[in-house]
């Protein structure tokens, strides 16, 4: 599907944008988490193959030529790990950022100037 | 104001590198050896219906393993994190507390089918973890004050973790691999006790995603 990959692209870059022009934390969070999106969606769209079906060998598929009749299930399998470290992640920056605002009572970057160069 | 332009400058240079990527991408017309591997040898090998639970539990099972790791870490550093603190919110409204002691048991029993069905439907042990998750979340929405009985949570949380690497451990004593899914016979295929231990290899994934991802929602709330 080269229209899921094109929207793949567009999330990825949606979400780059995002991350390097907002200031707000939780804006930097949600970028991230449309960039991990992005990624899921090429990736996924990588593994398919046309007129075929889901990983799933019950009654609809033949089991004699599966292999003829099933998109690839790697892309699957390496989505599902990614979203669920995705989650975890997300959590944690979300924890930070929970901590940031403890210190310092602000949600901008530009309070938080330490590691800048 | 340099800011935007160099923003705008990393974007276009990001853009220029990802659209050879769209333009030059040629979709596969058949699977590659590796994955072809895969869906015969879920068929032959391991009698279960769902090539990626197979893939995901018992051929690449120590990346699992290794993915249950990284959610227990970060489910430890934002407990450790984020302090509890005693809060007393507003009750909420009649309609959620009537609907969702209605709604919990049935939310629970639904994440315990899905990730008993890993291997025959689309489901597994993450996705009926984090769907049990929601019913305690729907608990904590309908009554802000609710206490979880944390002693449960961490009982049911490690004695998952220690099954799952002990039945990957059986696996080497009888010197067939780490997290193999035949050291029980595999039953019929299409059956719910078939494929080897990958049904109770998943419900463990499950029950310990359910109570990690319990655990988070537990702390976050006291923010």
């Amino acid at each position: 599907m080269i229209f899921a990959l094109i929207l793949g692209f567009a999330l990825l870059l949606i979400g780059i944008y995002g991350m390097l022009s907002q200031k707000n934390l939780i804006k930097i969070v949600i970028g991230f988490s449309i960039v991990d999106t992005g990624v899921h969606i090429i990736i996924v769209s990588i593994g398919y193959l046309r007129n075929r079906t889901a990983p799933i060998l019950n009654s609809v598929v033949d089991l004699g030529k599966a292999a003829q009749q099933v998109v690839d299930p790697i892309p699957s399998v390496l989505v599902l790990t990614a979203i669920v470290i995705g989650l975890a992640v997300t959590a944690l920056m979300l924890t930070f950022v929970v901590e940031l605002y403890k210190k310092r009572n602000s949600l901008s970057i530009d309070d938080y100037q330490e590691l800048k160069w | 104001m340099i800011k935007k332009i160099i923003v705008i400058l990393a974007m276009i240079g990001l853009i220029m590198m990802l659209f050879p990527l769209v333009t030059n991408f040629e979709f596969l017309e058949n699977l590659n050896d590796l994955s072809t591997n895969y869906v015969s040898g879920s068929v032959n090998e391991l009698n279960s219906q769902n090539v990626v639970t197979s893939v995901i539990v018992t051929y690449r099972g120590l990346d699992t393993l290794g993915e249950v790791t990284v959610l227990f870490l970060a489910t430890a550093a934002i407990g450790f994190l984020l302090k509890k603190k005693k809060t007393k919110k507003r009750g909420s409204s009649e309609l959620l507390q009537t609907a969702s002691s209605f709604l919990v048991a049935l939310i629970i029993l639904l994440g315990v089918y899905i990730f008993t069905h890993g291997h025959l439907t689309p489901g597994g042990g993450f996705q009926g973890g984090v769907i049990i998750a929601t019913a305690f979340l729907l608990l904590i929405l309908s009554d802000v004050n609710i206490k979880f009985n944390h002693t449960i949570l961490q009982v049911v949380e490690s004695f998952s973790g220690a099954f799952y690497v002990v039945i990957g451990l059986i696996g080497l004593v009888l010197t067939i691999g780490f997290l193999n899914a035949k050291i029980i016979p595999l039953g019929e295929y299409g059956n719910l006790f078939s494929a080897g231990a990958i049904p109770i290899i998943y419900s463990l994934i499950g029950l310990k995603v359910g109570s990690e991802l319990t655990n988070i929602l537990d702390t976050m709330r006291g923010e």
